[in-house]
């Protein structure tokens, strides 16, 4: 270290304070020198790529059967073999990613924004009001999760929309208990006190204030319920209440895969790395951004 | 002003000077352990430009008083029982959420005891302060960004266009205590409430903190209500005092007759409780006891049992209302002062 040649008094901060740092590009930085994260956000990326890529990346159709072939082990023409149907297995993971990976994202962003308004509500109006939301998410809780979507599946018929709404409907419970916990510790911070006294109008302290300081959580949460919703998807498709076919997701080919283990294990063995390495990445991730974000709970 | 009104509630008369009227307000807790009166029937008026120190212990309801103008006190299990506040004509206190935004951050403002968590950690310094103008249509976000340019200069903060794009974390205590009243003033406000401004503050910073309110006061011509339970802080700074003590005010006069004169033996406790620096050796006065519990209702005077003044008709009489005394402007809670009983001038 040498010392600065000329300390000039005007210029009482360091030039990379110039633009003033977040807590969020301190979380940033965090973030990068946590090597798993990063490995599991960028594998993520790839997956993400190559699953709704897969119209273009795909060698073959999903559908497309070549009976007379047959289930083939890997080769040139068949990167990851074939199934029964002769259907060539890459293109099918490929496309089962998009799937499955969809089935997460949207499910979870549905589960995100009703159990984070909910929660801020609960959270912000506190009392009565508070009481008598939770108790509805405990009520809800309680409903048991496969007796609800065979329901829903009987009711409604199998649509791929029921996917959302069935694992929506459970998701959000616990991300309103952590917005709703969240709100009411920043309740009690002065800033909010002060927002009130500047005539804030309700709802921009909730959107403005309390949700965005909440946000930490709320993102950990995000990816540790991507992987979560996914495991619930390919858990549905393993009771074959999943996509119908010939569409297919991770969880309808790892049950594929399953029934013929013994004599074709490359069906099961490639869908389900995939969704294995998936599931892990998003893991790493989130628990990267726990470890960014909140620098409370990263001490465990 | 007349303060003989203050011990006549029902009298309504707002002199011209008038800002703000605050008439019987009564605020209670409604806790599982029972009702705590926190504000029992304080009145009190602050005019424009004046200086008003509220002074009292943990506890003696004067940030609860102040809270309760604004509607800012937790609700439930908070309630306002009683009382009016009236802010040019109109009454604080019955306003909707809406009509009452009209008035906060813009024609009054208010100020925090911890700088550390009065802003928000996640927004820039600009957005925060151009904030009040925005909401009160004050300005359009170009002449918003330099109005927060020039406040954040005149509460003394170098380099203020490079700070403007800083985020709480990276300022001190003290400089945030600056930002935090520059965004309180932005709006240039008629009334400024300071809740214990400096409390979370060093010594030194106290006193800078404490001249720059003083400054603006004077630039800006606008009244302060200064919540404290420091002596030295209200000698320095305000022109009359109000001392509150279990939810009620107990003694109220300009600031020089109530470090000379006072007229309740609880202002004259908490001024031997001051360290002095003239008699180093000698051990400083407390105050026996601590404030009684404000569930239920407190028979007589609620000093009473601290007092050393006390007799026996001060804890069995119904509670002495504030009655003048022969000091112009002053008013005491003390019976036995009132009464002639009691001379509670320094030696």
């Amino acid at each position: 270290m040498s010392l600065p040649k000329s300390i000039d008094k005007r210029s009482t901060l360091p030039e990379t304070f110039e633009a003033g740092h977040s807590l969020w590009s301190d979380a940033r930085a965090r973030l990068l020198k946590n090597r798993a994260a990063v490995i599991g956000g960028v594998l993520i990326v790839i997956l993400g790529i190559l699953s709704f890529g897969a119209p273009l990346i795909a060698p073959y159709d999903y559908a497309e059967q070549d009976l007379e072939l047959g289930p083939t082990p890997p080769s040139q023409d068949h990167w990851m073999g074939t199934d029964n149907l002769g259907r060539d297995l890459f293109s099918r993971v490929l496309y089962g990613g998009r799937i499955s990976l969809s089935v997460g994202i949207l499910a979870t962003a549905v589960s995100i924004t009703i159990g984070v308004i909910y929660g801020t509500v609960s959270g912000y109006y506190g009392g009565r009001v508070d009481r008598v939301m939770m108790r509805l998410v405990d009520l809800i809780y309680a409903i048991p999760f496969t007796i609800f979507v065979i329901l829903l599946m009987v009711l409604l018929g199998r649509q791929f929309i029921l996917l959302f709404v069935a694992i929506g409907a459970v998701e959000w419970l616990t991300m309103a208990r952590i917005v709703r916990a969240q709100v009411l510790h920043l309740k009690q911070q002065e800033f909010i006190e002060a927002a009130h006294s500047l005539g804030l109008s309700e709802m921009r302290i909730m959107f403005r204030h309390l949700i965005p300081n909440s946000l930490g959580p709320i993102i950990v949460y995000t990816t540790l319920t991507i992987p979560l919703v996914m495991l619930l998807e390919s858990f549905l498709s393993f009771l074959g209440l999943g996509v119908p076919p010939p569409m297919s997701s991770w969880g309808v080919l790892i049950k594929e895969g399953q029934e013929v283990m013994e004599n074709y294990p490359w069906m099961l063995l490639f869908p389900g790395s995939f969704f294995a390495i998936t599931l892990m990445s998003f893991n790493f991730l989130g628990d990267g951004l726990r470890d960014a974000l909140d620098t409370r709970a990263s001490k465990d | 002003m007349d303060c003989a009104m203050l011990s006549i509630p029902e009298h309504r008369k707002i002199s011209p000077m008038s800002l703000l009227q605050v008439n019987d307000l009564h605020t209670s807790f409604h806790t599982r352990n029972g009702i705590v009166r926190a504000v029992q029937g304080v009145s009190f008026e602050v005019n424009k430009g004046e200086t008003l120190g509220i002074v009292g212990e943990s506890g003696s309801g004067k940030s609860v008083t102040c809270f309760s103008l604004l509607d800012l006190i937790p609700k439930p299990p908070g309630r306002i029982e009683a009382g009016e506040a009236l802010f040019g004509g109109k009454d604080l206190l019955t306003m909707t959420t809406a009509e009452l935004n009209q008035y906060r951050g813009d024609r009054i403002a208010m100020i925090f005891q911890d700088p550390m968590t009065s802003l928000n950690p996640y927004l820039r310094i600009e957005d925060q302060l151009i904030e009040p103008l925005l909401i009160h249509g004050k300005a359009d976000k170009v002449s918003a960004k330099n109005k927060a340019l020039e406040a954040l200069k005149m509460v003394g903060i170098q380099d203020a266009e490079k700070r403007l794009r800083h985020y709480p974390h990276e300022f001190s205590g003290g400089m945030r205590q600056r930002v935090v009243i520059a965004m309180a003033l932005i709006t240039e406000p008629d009334l400024l409430i300071a809740d214990e401004p400096t409390t979370a503050l060093d010594v030194t910073v106290q006193a800078q903190i404490m001249e720059l309110i003083g400054d603006l006061q004077a630039k800006m011509g606008m009244a302060v209500i200064l919540i404290t339970h420091d002596l030295g802080l209200v000698a320095g700074f305000c022109d009359r005092v109000h001392v509150m003590y279990a939810g009620r005010i107990v003694e109220t006069g300009n600031t020089d007759q109530l470090f000379r004169h006072p007229s309740h033996p609880y202002t004259q406790a908490l001024q031997r409780s001051i360290p002095s620096l003239r008699d180093q050796r000698v051990r400083l006065d407390t105050i026996d006891g601590a404030p009684p519990d404000l569930i239920g209702q407190i028979q007589g005077c609620a000093f009473a049992p601290r007092c050393q003044h006390r007799n026996d008709s001060c804890q069995k009489d119904p509670y002495p209302e504030l009655a003048s005394t022969q000091q112009p402007e002053q008013a005491s809670a003390c019976r036995r002062f009132i009464l002639g009983e009691l001379s509670l001038d320094h030696e």
